[in-house]
């Protein structure tokens, strides 16, 4: 399978298989999250377990990471590979007709997932590092008591970043609701359980992000009401 | 020059086997330093140059589409027949000998028919083979159905686009050849010339249709699979582009024209519409196989239904003409297509034709869908007596069988034809004439072949359903490579043949003259204005029914037409450009020369048989009249003006078939 | 009707080309698209000015000659049909039609609406058959059964005319419709079996190498494809190229 990645097939093929991981991530952050909302106690156990677990922290991690990357460069690859496809554009073209919004606009979907990443790394993914690996303080405390809970709610205060966590889970829900089934296609999963794939993807690429939504929503109003 | 078919001896059955035994082949190597040219990419134009490819010629392949696989086989959509016998039904290749033979009413060449029923079976197990998805019954086995003129189903199907799949399949088979390097192929290329070098065809003039530029090619024999010449009628079935450039090119250097005026007029085609129709769209005579045809009785209705006051499903069967199957109980709906074609003439002339111009026929589908219906629901066990559910599941069938083809009705006359009977009339749609060749299809100009329906041998006046395809790939896979190498294993010295003698120099100024003449005239109608007033000239005086007035006016209109043609055409741009006007003057030219020859032919054949029809010549019934004496092929010597064109005889001889007045009752 | 037509004109293929408005009047609603355009070509010859070139050939919608981008769609807006079977009801009175070409890197113009579709002859060229000799002696046709739904299948997939719709609606311009109609056919008959692998192999690498886009399933093909070539195709094409990759 030399060179598989420098084929068509094989660059969607990998986008796909990015895809479905990055799913899977999302779905198991979700559940986490949820958790919040449900359990404090819970929360914090299982975010100072993900924390420190070492093979979620030396081996999860960086794989997760380079999908991410991986998932984001592959895009640009092909968005650029693409456009170079047609030179000339046409003076008038009639889109909608034939092709649903997200599947043609997944390069600013993706985009603005991308800013929310930057975002989401800045507010936590950079902190915990500092703490963890650079200070040290693997203990996951903080005044005597866990402090994952209380950094996420206090993250939710601020109604202009609520609002762009907001934002930016529609743009997710766009995105995935042409990623998801897509990728099936990809793989090259187009059979008699087409169809209901295509409708658990739409369950999913609205109810995850819709779930997020809610967290963040959930956390800021328990703040300010 | 005398003409020669050069028909082996021996028995019929025996003839094609003991000939391949017989004629010189050409070593592999040696294939290796021939070179064959062949215009036309088509069943015929493509599958020989696959098969010449295969064995190892040199192949140069032209076509004026920008891809061999437009040719307007594509468009053919009933089926192929072949003497398979797989429906059990006393099918054998001598039976489909027969059926063509009497289908064509007794004007074919015995041997060259008999030859292309013996080698119809092969076409369908390489067509098979090379992946052409024929329809398939549930047991996973060939399906077939029946066409018109024959009292068997021998015909092989893929939907209603058998002619593209099997297009497709000898584009397949030159794909292969082209990525081997061993077919050059020439796409947006017309045949201007061909060029004869000491008495032999060894290469032709073309023109790059994109550049503009000529070009030279040599070879050492020159194959043409270029189609008919329906377009001679302006309004025909076949592609826009379809042209007799090349056969009449190569007429103009000495090939003989063959029964120029044996033409078929399909009898389902969608009507014209009005003046601006610039083609015709057939409806594929499988349709007959569950369509019945008919006309209202009675003048009243006819015109309650012109008018729009009756909608035909309204009418009661009493009061319906099911002509067909009244005149003919035999064959019903499904006679050979000249007697269908004349039949729908007969009664439109009446005063019975169905649309406001009054040449429309029914095609009705509502019984069809009714005993279909029936059958499948009983098959289901559901309620044979429902009739909303009968009906409902008989419109699946009928879509199964035939969808494509009542979308394309639809798309065209907007209405819906699994609700209210189609309207068809006929329409020109095969010409069986061609150039004349004998049975190692080379025509009177050594080196030059002709292939397909570009050539006249296989369907006498009248070519029957299905078989149009199975002469295309006969030729071009089992006939032509073999008969080629006779000749060709006389050149295997000969060497490349060079490109600057003063033949193609000749050829290459002739051509260009032609082309500066229409560059330069500046006149003041357009190209496509002649071709309509030509048109209407043949379909009203060579149409599908002829007397001698009416051809000897034809004659001197198109004479007259052809003058101003060349004093007044306005072709706009430049020589050196993409020029579709250009490249339809020099065809319409062409037409104007052979739809003269064509009414002399016509006005000569004083007999009725097959698309043929005389007027005067006719029996009481209205059937056509053959007469003996017209027993022979007219292949015409081209002499400067088609009005000087020289007639030779080949005389058909009979051993093997008695000849009869052909009779469908 | 009248209409205003907004045409796509480019003299040659070095031509930088522009948009060109057009006024026709006295349009028939039963006229084909194409013999609306044959009007406004003879109004352009007698005038003198120099006609649209586009390209056509049968006028029944299977030779996939024509190829004219129509208010924004490949084919115009009717469904399942070429542009020569589109007919002037689907528009009306006062309509401003935008005619361009199909637009694609590989398919460069050759004269306003002329494009040179050479590129899906090359993927063809690359393994688009089945190598089997002509001969009288390939085995039965009736020697392997064949299931009536494969069959039916692999018809489905080679219905497609080669038009490049496909491409030209693509908003990547990808060829993926085209290149597995064909992949498809032969992946599902046994006669295809034997080459599979390199089949997919070499045309997938052929079409890449043209320069069409990459797919990224927005689904446009299907809808424009005049005969409905299913993006199953595409899914199969993907799976046969991705184990043919495993194998190596």
């Amino acid at each position: 399978m030399s060179g598989i990645l420098s084929s068509s097939i094989g660059r969607k093929f990998a986008m796909a298989i990015s895809a479905l991981f990055l799913m899977i991530f999302l779905l198991q952050h979700f559940a986490i999250n949820i958790l919040s909302v449900f359990s404090p106690d819970t929360f914090n156990e299982v975010s100072h377990f993900m924390g420190t677990f070492w093979v979620i922290q030396y081996a999860l991690q960086p794989v997760l990471i380079f999908g991410v990357v991986f998932h984001f460069v592959m895009g640009f690859v092909l968005e650029i590979k693409n456009t170079k496809a047609r030179q000339i554009k046409y003076a008038v073209n009639n889109g909608g007709a034939n092709s649903s919004w997200m599947s043609r606009n997944m390069i600013w979907s993706g985009l603005a997932i991308l800013a929310f990443v930057v975002l989401h790394f800045i507010d936590f993914w950079i902190p915990e590092i500092n703490i963890k690996y650079i200070q040290g303080d693997m203990s996951g405390m903080h005044n005597g008591e866990f402090r994952y809970f209380h950094e996420l709610v206090e993250k939710f205060h601020n109604p202009l970043r609520v609002g762009a966590y907001c934002l930016a889970f529609v743009f997710l829900a766009l995105h995935l609701l042409h990623g998801f089934e897509s990728a099936f296609q990809s793989v090259g999963a187009n059979n008699k359980y087409t169809k209901g794939l295509k409708n658990f993807s739409k369950i999913y690429a609205i109810g995850i992000p819709a779930g997020f939504i809610f967290i963040a929503l959930f956390h800021h109003l328990n703040q300010i009401l | 020059m005398a003409l020669d078919s050069k028909i082996p001896q021996g028995p019929l059955a025996d003839k094609w086997t003991k000939h391949k035994n017989d004629i010189n082949l050409v070593n592999p190597a040696n294939k290796r330093l021939i070179d064959v040219i062949v215009v036309g990419t088509g069943l015929a134009g493509g599958s020989a140059a696959a098969t010449l490819a295969e064995l190892g010629y040199n192949v140069k392949a032209f076509c004026f589409q920008d891809s061999p696989r437009r040719a307007h086989s594509i468009a053919a959509q009933g089926g192929i027949n072949a003497a398979k016998n797989y429906q059990g039904d006393g099918d054998s290749t001598y039976r489909l000998f027969y059926d063509t033979v009497k289908g064509g009413d007794y004007r074919s060449r015995e041997a060259n028919v008999y030859r292309l029923a013996e080698v119809s079976a092969n076409i369908i197990d390489q067509c098979v083979a090379q992946g052409v998805p024929f329809a398939r019954d549930y047991g996973g086995l060939l399906d077939n159905r029946s066409f018109g003129g024959v009292l068997v189903s021998r015909t092989f199907y893929a939907k209603g686009q058998t002619g593209q799949q099997l297009l497709l399949g000898a584009y397949s088979a030159m794909n292969r050849q082209i990525g081997r390097g061993k077919i050059k192929m020439y796409n947006r290329h017309e045949m201007l010339d061909v060029v004869i070098v000491d008495g032999k065809a060894r290469g032709i003039i073309a023109r790059n249709l994109v550049t503009g530029e000529l070009e030279r090619h040599s070879a050492h024999a020159v194959v043409l699979g270029t189609g008919g010449y329906g377009n001679v009628f302006f309004l025909s079935t076949n592609a826009m582009g379809s042209n007799v450039t090349a056969a009449w090119r190569a007429h103009k250097r000495g090939a003989y024209f063959a029964n120029p005026c044996y033409t078929q007029i399909h009898p389902t085609c969608i009507p014209v519409s009005g003046d601006h129709q610039s083609k015709l769209t057939l409806m594929s005579e499988s349709l007959r196989n569950d369509g019945r045809i008919w006309v209202p009785k009675h003048k009243k209705d006819v015109e309650a239904i012109r008018s729009g006051k009756l909608k035909p499903t309204q009418l009661a069967e009493d009061d319906r003409d099911y002509y067909l199957e009244r005149r003919y109980p035999a064959f019903g709906n499904l006679v050979p297509r000249d007697v269908a074609s004349r039949a729908a003439k007969e009664r439109c002339d009446a005063g019975y034709g169905v649309n406001a111009t009054g040449e429309a026929v029914y095609l009705d589908f509502a019984a069809a869908i009714i005993r279909y219906g029936k059958e499948k629901a009983h098959v289901k066990g559901l309620n044979e007596n429902d009739d909303a559910l009968v009906k409902e599941l008989g419109k699946e069938v009928v879509k199964a069988k035939y969808g494509n083809l009542f979308q394309m009705y639809e798309k065209i006359v907007d209405e819906n034809p699994y609700e209210t009977p189609m309207m068809i009339f006929p329409a020109v749609h095969y010409t069986m004439g061609g150039i004349w060749v004998d049975y190692n299809l080379q025509t009177t100009i050594p080196g030059l072949y002709a292939i397909g329906e570009a050539n006249f041998s296989d369907h006498g006046s009248n070519r029957l359903g299905a078989s149009a395809l199975m002469q295309g790939l006969a030729d071009g896979y089992f006939v032509l490579p073999y008969t080629i190498g006779d000749y060709l294993s006389k050149d295997i010295r000969t060497g490349a043949i060079s490109t600057d003698s003063t033949e193609f120099e000749e050829a290459e100024k002739n051509a260009l003259e032609n082309i500066n003449h229409f560059i330069n005239n500046k006149g003041t109608k357009s190209v496509d204005s002649f071709h309509r007033r030509l048109g209407k000239i043949m379909w009203n005086k060579c149409g599908m029914s002829r007397n001698e007035k009416e051809l000897k006016e034809a004659i001197e209109e198109i004479s007259t037409l052809r003058k101003e043609f060349y004093k007044d055409v306005l072709v706009p741009g430049t020589a050196d450009e993409f020029n579709e006007q250009l490249a339809k003057a020099g065809r319409v030219a062409d037409f104007l020369e052979l739809g003269e020859l064509f009414a002399k032919d016509a006005l000569l054949r004083e007999e009725s048989a097959g698309g043929h029809f005389r007027e005067e010549h006719q029996t009481p019934e209205g059937e056509a009249k053959r007469r003996t004496e017209f027993q022979f092929v007219s292949a015409w010597e081209y002499k400067g003006e088609p009005k000087d064109a020289l007639l030779h005889k080949e005389p058909l001889v009979y051993e093997n078939i008695e000849v009869k007045e052909r009779s469908y009752k | 009707m009248n209409l205003t037509l907004k045409i796509w004109r480019q003299k040659n293929a070095n031509d930088k080309g522009k948009m060109v408005d057009y006024q026709i009047s006295d349009v028939s609603p039963d006229m084909s698209f194409l013999e609306m355009l044959d009007v406004l070509n003879n109004q352009l010859i007698e005038k003198g000015d120099s006609p649209v070139a586009f390209d056509h050939d049968c006028r029944e919608g299977i030779c996939g000659m024509c190829s004219l981008y129509i208010n924004g769609e490949a084919h115009g807006p009717d469904r399942r049909v070429t542009t020569c079977q589109l007919h002037m009801r689907m528009f009306k009175d006062g309509d401003t039609i935008h005619i361009e070409p199909f637009r694609a890197k590989a398919f460069p113009i050759i004269k306003d609406l002329v494009v040179d579709r050479s590129a899906f002859d090359r993927v063809q060229h690359a393994g688009g058959f089945i190598s089997v000799n002509t001969s009288g002696n390939t085995q039965d046709a009736n020697s392997i059964p064949i299931s009536k739904h494969a069959a039916d299948k692999a018809m489905d997939a080679a219905t497609c005319i080669g038009c490049g719709a496909c491409v030209a609606s693509c908003k990547n311009s990808s060829a993926m419709l085209f290149v597995s109609a064909k992949v498809s056919q032969y992946a599902l008959l046994p006669q295809g079996q034997v080459e599979a692998t390199d089949r997919v192999l070499n045309m997938v690498q052929q079409m890449d190498d043209e320069g069409f886009g990459n797919c990224t399933n927005t689904g446009a093909c299907e809808v424009e494809c005049p005969k409905g070539i299913s993006l199953e195709n595409i899914a199969r094409m993907n799976r046969e190229y991705l184990s043919a990759s495993f194998k190596g």
